[in-house]
Parts: structure tokens; sequence; C-alpha cells
């Protein structure tokens, strides 16, 4: 059974369509980068799988996602707990305007976990995750603003992994950062493969070279071709595709 | 940065003489001027309290021992009564032995206490003046009458106006924080952009409408509601005055708390999301530490234009200057005393400097809360960076 299942999904911003038939799948501890030119749907795309469209007036969608099997447009379906084992990463790192700490322990306490020495354990065991422990782990008190953006997104790994997620849905997460801190996170997906399954947007080729599986090119809103990522940067079946990859595109 | 520094000297000129006519009243004694008080030469008490010429006067005190004298009752004399102990031959055809006899009936009576002008104090008078203190800050804010313009002596106790300031302001910002939280939390985050769009103007609206109009609003709707629905005799109470300053506040309250609200950037509120936070949640734990600070702001500007409220006020509280113990009874504000009396106030005079003294009040009232906003919103943005 695969992970995420998405099967002609068509999505609309009020009249426009920003997606057209999509049907896509990712196998569990995978990781997929999702490609192609700026306003293609990528984001859009992403963010159907945890519902984040959700919150944006007027938007209608067609078609099913399934994860584990499960439909998460069903009407019964816990959108909260949904999202709880779908985290996501976003572009620009956004802590909030909270303490280092705070960050980590807030999915855990809004999702009820009251338990000190569980929070705590938590806590240390998410930022371990992302190997931040050692950089702050004299300051966690002191408040998140005060690290380096790069250290930022790695804090906002740690508090999406916090919760324990099945799927890690990242979008861009590595586009504000520097290349150091970006080979960090590059390496620390490739780490959480072992545990995730993760899909990625980026704008980067090599690091949908680098770390992803399977690779999904995006075009006008249509899903051109979906292969291992090995094909697809070696031999696309499809024209647009090599025309992009090889950066004869938009 | 000229101008900034022109509307501060301003400002500072401004409080500085509100202040300077407000301390008059403390270098004034609270009798009228040219008038005297004066007992028997026998009597041992040489000086009297403001308070106590009062309850004297009232016969609330009636007996000299209970100040400390002889155990002699205390005969009143204004000097209008003289006619009832002389006939008007003896007074003379201008009043020319006026002072003589007033002088003559003091000798011979030992409890009295009498209250004349100067220009009726014979020259070789043979009573002794009373020396009346001066009014005390102390006596200022810890009086609980307030009748400027009382004969033979004014009280100024302005605690009855401070409490019923503070009455009236707290009841509002106790009404209208909550209502005006809630209904920014349901404009911000719950409504329709339609439905905002229609509503957010509207309330603007509000906020423009004369306080004169609230008044009446007041007057005409809420002050026979209370009367009924808490079966008082009168509807004019502090409740009343609570609940049109609530009404004038909520827009000013709304606009700025959802304003601050709606700069919740979108990124936290859809981290929050993504951990699986509820909307509730997310509003409770993001949406609203985010706009700590345009809350308290707003609310401080409901508070600030509550306290320094006037005409409405005026319109609906009785107005009557008593302690306040419920808000269901009438009561006076500091801004509606000043403005119902400073036309009638003497300039220059007691009571004239006395409104100046409020004045100063609840400059320091305001100055006190918005200290404390300044400190809450401070300790709230230091957060954030
Ligand atoms: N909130 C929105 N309201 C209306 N239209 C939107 C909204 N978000 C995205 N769109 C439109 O949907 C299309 C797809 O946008 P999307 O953000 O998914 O693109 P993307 O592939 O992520 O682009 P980028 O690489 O620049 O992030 C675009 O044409 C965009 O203009
Ligand atoms: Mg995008």
């Amino acid at each position: 059974m695969q992970k995420i299942e998405s099967k002609g999904i068509n999505f609309y911003y009020g009249e426009t369509q920003a997606l057209h038939n999509v049907s896509l799948s990712m196998k569990e501890n995978s990781v997929t980068a999702l490609i192609g030119p700026s306003g293609c749907g990528k984001s859009t795309y992403l963010r159907l799988l945890n519902r984040m469209n959700d919150l944006i007036d007027n938007t209608k969608m067609t078609g099913s996602i399934l994860i584990d099997g499960q439909d998460i447009y069903e009407k019964n379906t816990n959108v909260d707990d949904l999202r709880k084992n779908v985290g996501m990463v976003f572009q620009k790192p956004n802590p909030f305007p909270k303490s280092i700490f705070e960050n980590v322990a807030y999915g855990l306490k809004v999702n009820g976990i009251t338990d000190k020495k569980t929070i705590e354990e938590r806590v240390i065991t998410s930022i371990e995750q992302v190997a931040l422990w050692g950089e702050v782990k004299d300051k966690l008190k002191k408040s998140a603003f005060e690290l380096s953006g790069g250290q930022q997104q790695r804090l906002c790994i740690a508090r999406a992994l916090a919760i324990q997620p099945s799927i890690l849905l990242m979008d861009e997460p590595t586009s504000a950062l520097d290349p150091i801190s970006t080979s960090k996170i590059e390496e620390l997906i490739y780490e959480l493969k072992k545990q995730y399954t993760i899909v990625i947007v980026t704008h980067n080729m090599q690091q949908a070279g680098r770390v992803s599986d399977t690779t999904a090119f995006f075009y006008m809103g249509e899903l051109i071709e979906y292969d291992k990522t090995k094909t697809i940067f070696t031999k696309p079946s499809q024209k647009q595709t090599e025309d992009y990859i090889t950066g004869r595109f938009g | 940065m000229l101008s900034s520094a022109a509307t501060s000297i301003t400002v500072v000129l401004i409080v500085f003489f509100l202040f300077i006519e407000g301390a008059g009243v403390f270098s004034k004694k609270p009798i009228e001027e040219g008038f005297l008080l004066a007992v028997h030469a026998s009597n041992p008490i040489n000086k009297l309290e403001p308070s106590q010429v009062k309850d004297i006067f009232d016969q609330k005190i009636t007996n000299w021992k209970q100040l400390g004298g002889k155990n002699e009752p205390i005969v009143l004399f204004r000097t209008e009564d003289i006619t009832e102990f002389y006939s008007e031959e003896e007074l003379g055809e201008n009043f020319e032995y006026f002072p003589a006899k007033i002088d003559e009936y003091v000798s011979k009576t030992p409890g009295v206490i009498a209250f004349f002008s100067d220009k009726y104090k014979a020259k070789d008078f043979h009573g002794k003046e009373l020396e009346i203190n001066k009014i005390k800050i102390f006596e200022f804010l810890s009086g609980e009458e307030w009748f400027p313009t009382a004969q033979p002596i004014a009280q100024m106790g302005v605690k009855a106006l401070i409490y019923g300031t503070l009455w009236v302001s707290f009841g509002a910002i106790l009404l209208a924080l909550p209502i005006g939280l809630a209904a920014a939390i349901y404009l911000s985050e719950i409504a329709k952009k339609r439905t905002r769009n229609i509503l957010k103007p509207l309330i603007e609206l509000l906020a423009g409408i004369p306080s004169v109009v609230y008044g009446f609003f007041g007057l005409v709707v809420i002050v026979p509601l209370i009367q009924s629905v808490f079966g008082l005799p009168v509807g004019e109470t502090g409740l009343a005055g609570s609940i049109v300053l609530a009404i004038m506040a909520l827009p000013t309250i709304i606009t700025i708390s959802e304003d601050a609200m709606r700069t919740t950037p979108r990124a936290m509120k859809e981290a929050s999301l993504a951990l699986g936070a509820s909307h509730w949640q997310t509003i409770y734990k993001v949406v609203i530490p985010y706009s700590a600070s345009g809350i308290t702001a707003g609310a401080i500007l409901g508070i600030g234009r509550a306290i320094g409220e006037t005409m409405a006020v005026l319109m609906v509280t009785g107005n009557a200057a008593i302690m306040p113990h419920t808000l269901l009874a009438p009561l006076r504000t500091i801004p509606a005393t000043i403005a119902a009396e400073l036309g009638e106030a003497a300039n220059g005079g007691l009571h004239y400097q006395s409104l100046f003294a409020l004045g100063c009040i609840l400059f320091l009232i305001t100055f006190c809360i918005n200290m404390l906003v300044e400190l809450v919103t401070n300790r709230g943005s230091h957060k954030k960076h």
C-alpha cells in the first residue's frame, strides 16, 4: 500500500484552476521532490496533503487523497489529528515568538501532553534529531529569534518532529538559507527518511537530485512526469521535463 | 523632531498650569473670604478643622465637650440670627450697631459659635476668633463630602468623586473588554470576508458619534431599563454610566484589537495549525499573544475615553456626590463634576481652584494607567524580539 495516494485532483482558487487532474502516490519512508517553474502548483499540491488550503477562502477541490488508505477529505476526518500526523516545514523559518524550548514544546502542549518530563524528553530528542542540540543546549530559555536562519529552520523541523508525525512536508525549506545550512538540512532529510515519508518542494535541481528517491515535475498545474529521481534527471520521457531540468525553460 | 518638541513643551506647560492652579486649594482656608468664625472668649478651643465646623453647623456636634472643650451646649449664630435678639431700632437704620450688638451677644453667650462678616467685627471685639486650618491634601483626598460652596465652610472631599470615576470606568471596562475582544476575534478570525467588510466600517462609524448622542441613548433606553430590571427608585446609576461608556469604548477597543489581530503573520497561524493546534487554540495561543500590545492599547484608549468622558456620564449617572457602595446607586465622576461646576465657580476662588485640583487628580489617574500599560506592553514586545 502506498503511504500517500492522490487521485484525479483538481483544485480551484475561486475561478482559477491551479491543479489539473493530478494523480500521485508516494511510498512509505521515501523522499519525493516536487519540482517545476514558479506558479505551477507545487505548494498548492503540498498544502493539500495536510489540508492547509482549507484556510483559504473560496477554494474547491475534487478528487481524493488517501493517507494510509484513509481519505483525508472525508467529512468526518479530524483535521487537527491529520495535521499531527502530517508535519509541515515552511519556506521561511517561522518560529513562534517564544523561547527555543517553548517552540518545540508547543505542538506537544496543544496536543494535550501535560506531563513535564515527557515534554522535556521529547523536546530534547527532537532537537537532537535535527542536530541542533549542541548549538542550543545552553540557551533553551532564549528567544528562538536569537538563532540564525539555518538554526531557526532546523528548530522548525524539530518542532514538527516533536509531535511524531509519519509524514513531513517541506516547502522549499532551504531557499532562505546559506549553503552550509542547506547541506546540513539535506543531510538531515537523508537521516529522517528512515522514519518518515517526506515530500519536499524545491527549486534547486541539485538538491532534488541529492535528497529524493522520486521526483514529480509540475507544469501549469499539471503533473507532467513522475518517476525515479535518477530517471527524471538522466532520461526523462517528456520534452518539457528535459527542458526544465536542463535550464532551457521559462 | 521640532514639532514633537513643541508638543511636549505645550503639554508640560498645560500640566504645569493645571497643577499650579490646583495647588492653590491647599494654600487657602476653606472659609469664605471676608468672613470669620468666633467663639466666647472663655472657650478653650482655638482651632477647628473644616470638617468639625461642618459637623457643628449640621448639628451633628452639639456640645463643646465633644471637641474637647467645656461641657457646654453649642449655640449656633449666623449674622441674620441677630434680628431674633435685637429689634430693628437697636440695630440701627443702616445696621450701624450690628458690630456692637454681635459683640454683645457673643460676650453673653458662653456656648456660642458665630459666623459673620469681617465688617461686622467690632473694633474691641470681646469674643475669640477661631483659627481655621487650611485644607490638607490628605483631607482633600480622603474627605467623602463634596460641598464646595457650603456655608460657613466649604467641604472639599474628593474621595467620593474619585471612587465614582473609578467605579464607572472599571465597570465600563469590565463590560467592554470581553465583548470587544470577542467581537475583534470574531471579525478577524471567524467572520467571512464579506461579513467583515460590512461590519468593520459600521463599527468604525460608531466611534464618530458625539458623546451627547450616547448620553441621550443612555437616558432614553438604558436608564429606564436599569430602573425596571433592578426595581430601583431611579435608573440614573453608576451602572448606567458604565454601560454607556462601555458602548462608547467598544468601537475603539474592537477596531484597534482587530487591527492588531490581523497583523498576526499568517506564517505564525499556519505554523500553529500545522502542528495540530485547533483554530481556537491558535487564536488563544498565537493570535492573542501576538496582538497583546495592540489589544492593551485598544483597552487603554477605551479606558482613557471612559475615564475622561464627561457628557454622557453627566447625563446618566445621577451626579450624586456620595460614596458609591454599589453601581446601582447614583454617583458622580470627576469629569462630570468639573463640567457641571466650572461655569458657576468664581474665577480664582476656592471652588474654582478645587476643580483644577480635581483635574490634576484625573490627570494623575490617566497618567498612572498609561504608565502601567507602557510597562505591560513593553514586557510583551520584549519577548517578541
Ligand atoms: N491564495 C491564493 N489565492 C489565489 N490564487 C493562488 C493562491 N495561492 C496560489 N495561487 C495561484 O495558484 C497557482 C499555483 O500556486 P503555487 O503557490 O502552488 O505555485 P508554486 O508552484 O508553489 O510556485 P512557487 O515555486 O513560486 O512557490 C499560481 O498561479 C498562484 O497564482
Ligand atoms: Mg510555492
